[in-house]
């Protein structure tokens, strides 16, 4: 962060002897937290530094931008002073009103918002919406730990019970129910994004119950996978790659790969498209079959049989055979939420308002 | 359902009541001791959430880098000195308020945490070892809430250390006598400023302490969010436990155990309110506020120059 201010002002310094020459395109980036904390900042930031082998593009970021009017201010900043022609706005709470702020000011550049919700009739049109679903890798991740598990019990900490959240505690329990059906998930909510003593305490009570396989969804899960570490549990990541702090009992887990979705813009951004005259799609989606999202690299406990499951089951999912929101579903108050027959696809914006979990998770989505 | 045999039900919560009592209530315990002792001298540092950052910061940062987490606590201990003496030396200026000031350290040391802690955020520093009290019991639940960290044993020793020192020693009435009344104390010859300069860069070294035990033991990483405003939350815990080292001791206590109370009822199954169990430590911060606060009285305890000049 420190470094790019000093940048601009080695900018000023020479803003003549740029202007003849041809600009590289310049995108900026802005994350909520910092760069490096092995979760959903760091999936980002490493999806912009996978554009550096791009030698046409420059790329300017910030990190640990709040989600208030500071973000405003560092878009503008990036807007003005390095030239950004597109800015990507990775956390949620930066788009309303901030990006669209900015947007409506600056008709000209191109704003990318991963998530959040467009309308048509209210923001501008300069702001295209980004999004993966990683549902089924949650899933995959899901067999995985089901095939782990001795006592049948997983544990599951959880930021907060919004409809993304009970997306991935529910497929994840699918996928874990899917090759073992006694397979319980048991839910700890705490809170909020990062509170990593809260976290701590959570998987140390969920290990206490005799849970023998965790994951989560927080902002950065590393703190709960130390734990199952630290306990002798076994351990499934999200957001990034977590092995490194579970050496021993990490699974595999569930993360990101914006790098797919960050060259993809840039490539459409070079050919002179925009999202303002429709040549880029407003809402650009992917799932596992896009690579929006992977699996992380296996732990060393994954046997070869539960390798070759996950891999069939891979297989299935992408050649469409193996759907996992697939009717019937019951919820864990015993309701159908999916009738026999009926299957949805990933990317029904159904499922973006789920509000139930699925028979076998231990929790409850309302307080 | 199969067997369970590692499941503990409701006792489970009471184990983690009182393993988190005992890991979660450091921070709060070394914070609160720290302060205890700046405010027994008539001073107040705001500043502990910003110590208690930077502690937890420079014991991840020399953990990683020495290989050495006993060096990491010594290097938190001596930046909590640092940042002792800048508030102390802030606060002995004339016309500067202990409050504003506190705030000002609150904002100078967590920004300084954040901005070095940027190297810090990813890998793992060798954690502090723990002494292991629970060999006898086959339960992993038990033998895990019974590995207690050895800065658990520190503090609480430090409590009726401190209890000693102010009850007992000439030291500890020299503090109390700067604290009640300056201007008396000076009259008896007492140095006030170098009593307070010392009780104030030694408080905030205690806190740094507190801080390395966040970083190198429990949760055991570095990230921005660690604290969770467990600084603060310490230094409201002195005022109900009423300047006394001991009750500050078994408050630290009462908050570790509030702390896990949210989490474990939930992994028990006990859904409902988890957001109400989750703010136990600061309703209860609320509560005892309520109960030991009256505008009609001075709270028994207080030192009687506390904050002024």
């Amino acid at each position: 962060m420190i470094l790019s201010r000093r940048e601009w002002i080695a900018c000023l310094a020479a803003p003549l002897a740029a202007k003849s020459v041809s600009r590289p395109l310049t995108f900026g980036f802005i994350y909520n937290g910092p760069k490096n904390d092995l979760g959903y900042n760091q999936s980002h930031a490493e999806g912009r530094a996978s554009l550096a082998q791009l030698r046409w593009l420059k790329t300017v970021e910030e990190a640990s931008v709040p989600e208030t009017v500071a973000a405003e201010e560092s878009m503008r900043d990036m807007i003005f002073q390095d030239g950004a022609t597109a800015v990507f706005a990775t956390s949620f709470g930066h788009f309303d009103p901030f990006t669209i702020d900015v947007a409506r000011e600056n008709p000209s550049v191109q704003f990318f918002h991963c998530g959040g919700l467009y309308d048509e009739t209210r923001h501008p049109k300069n702001i295209g919406i980004y999004f993966g679903f990683i549902d089924e890798v949650e899933y995959l991740s899901g067999m995985l730990a089901g095939l782990a598990t001795r006592s049948g019990r997983l544990g599951f900490v959880a930021a907060k019970p919004i409809p993304q959240v009970l997306r991935n505690i529910n497929s994840f329990t699918l996928g874990a129910r899917s090759v073992n059906p006694r397979v319980t998930t048991t839910v700890v909510f705490t809170g909020d994004w990062v509170l990593p003593v809260r976290e701590a305490e959570a998987s140390s009570s969920l290990v206490d119950q005799g849970i023998d396989v965790l994951t989560g969804h927080t902002g950065s899960p590393r703190v709960i996978v130390q734990i199952a570490e630290r306990r002798g549990v076994s351990a499934c990541g999200y957001q990034f790659n977590q092995f490194s702090m579970a050496p021993r009992g990490f699974l595999t887990g569930a993360e990101w790969a914006w790098g797919t979705v960050y060259a993809k813009y840039a490539a459409m951004i070079r050919s002179d498209k925009s999202v303002i005259n429709g040549g880029i799609p407003r809402r650009v989606t992917g799932t596992l079959k896009d690579e929006f999202c992977k699996l992380s690299p296996y732990g060393p406990s994954v046997t070869e049989t539960a390798r070759a499951r996950v891999a069939a089951a891979k297989v299935r999912i992408l050649d469409g055979s193996l759907e996992i929101y697939r009717g019937p579903i019951k919820d864990n108050e015993g309701n159908t939420v999916i009738a026999a027959g009926k299957t949805l696809k990933i990317e029904d914006v159904e499922l973006d308002k789920m509000n139930w979990m699925v028979e076998g998770v231990e929790g409850r989505a309302h307080s | 359902m199969q067997s369970q045999p590692e499941a503990l039900g409701a006792w489970g919560v009471a184990i983690a009541l009182a393993g988190g009592a005992v890991r979660g209530s450091i921070p709060y315990m070394f914070v609160s001791l720290g302060e205890c002792l700046t405010e027994k001298s008539g001073k107040i540092n705001l500043g502990m959430e910003g110590v208690l950052l930077m502690g937890a910061m420079t014991a991840f940062a020399i953990s990683d880098i020495t290989g050495s987490p006993w060096l990491g606590v010594a290097a938190a201990a001596a930046v909590g000195l640092l940042l002792g003496a800048m508030h102390a030396w802030l606060t002995q200026q004339s016309s500067v308020n202990d409050v504003a000031a506190g705030i000002a350290m609150i904002l100078f040391g967590s920004g300084l945490a954040f901005f070095f802690g940027k190297r810090f955020v990813a890998p793992m520093a060798p954690q502090l070892p723990l002494i292991n009290l629970g060999s006898w019991s086959g339960s992993p639940a038990i033998q895990s809430a019974l590995r207690i960290s050895p800065l658990f044993f520190a503090g609480a020793g430090l409590a009726f250390c401190l209890h000693v020192l102010f009850t007992r020693t000439s030291w500890g009435l020299k503090i109390r006598a700067v604290g009640d009344d300056p201007q008396a104390a000076r009259a008896l010859g007492i140095p006030v400023n170098t009593v307070r300069f010392l009780a104030i860069t030694l408080g905030a070294s205690l806190a740094a302490v507190g801080g390395a035990h966040l970083t190198l033991y429990f949760p055991g990483i570095w990230s921005e969010g660690i604290s969770g405003g467990q600084g603060l939350m310490a230094v409201a815990l002195v005022i109900f436990a009423r300047w006394s080292p001991r009750r500050c001791l078994a408050a630290a206590l009462l908050f570790g155990g509030a702390q896990a109370l949210g989490p474990s009822l939930q992994s028990l199954g006990v859904n409902g309110y988890y957001y109400l169990f989750n703010a136990s430590p600061y309703l209860l911060t609320l509560v005892l506020m309520i109960a030991t606060c009256s505008p009609n009285r001075s709270l028994a305890g207080m030192p009687g120059a506390l904050g002024k000049k």
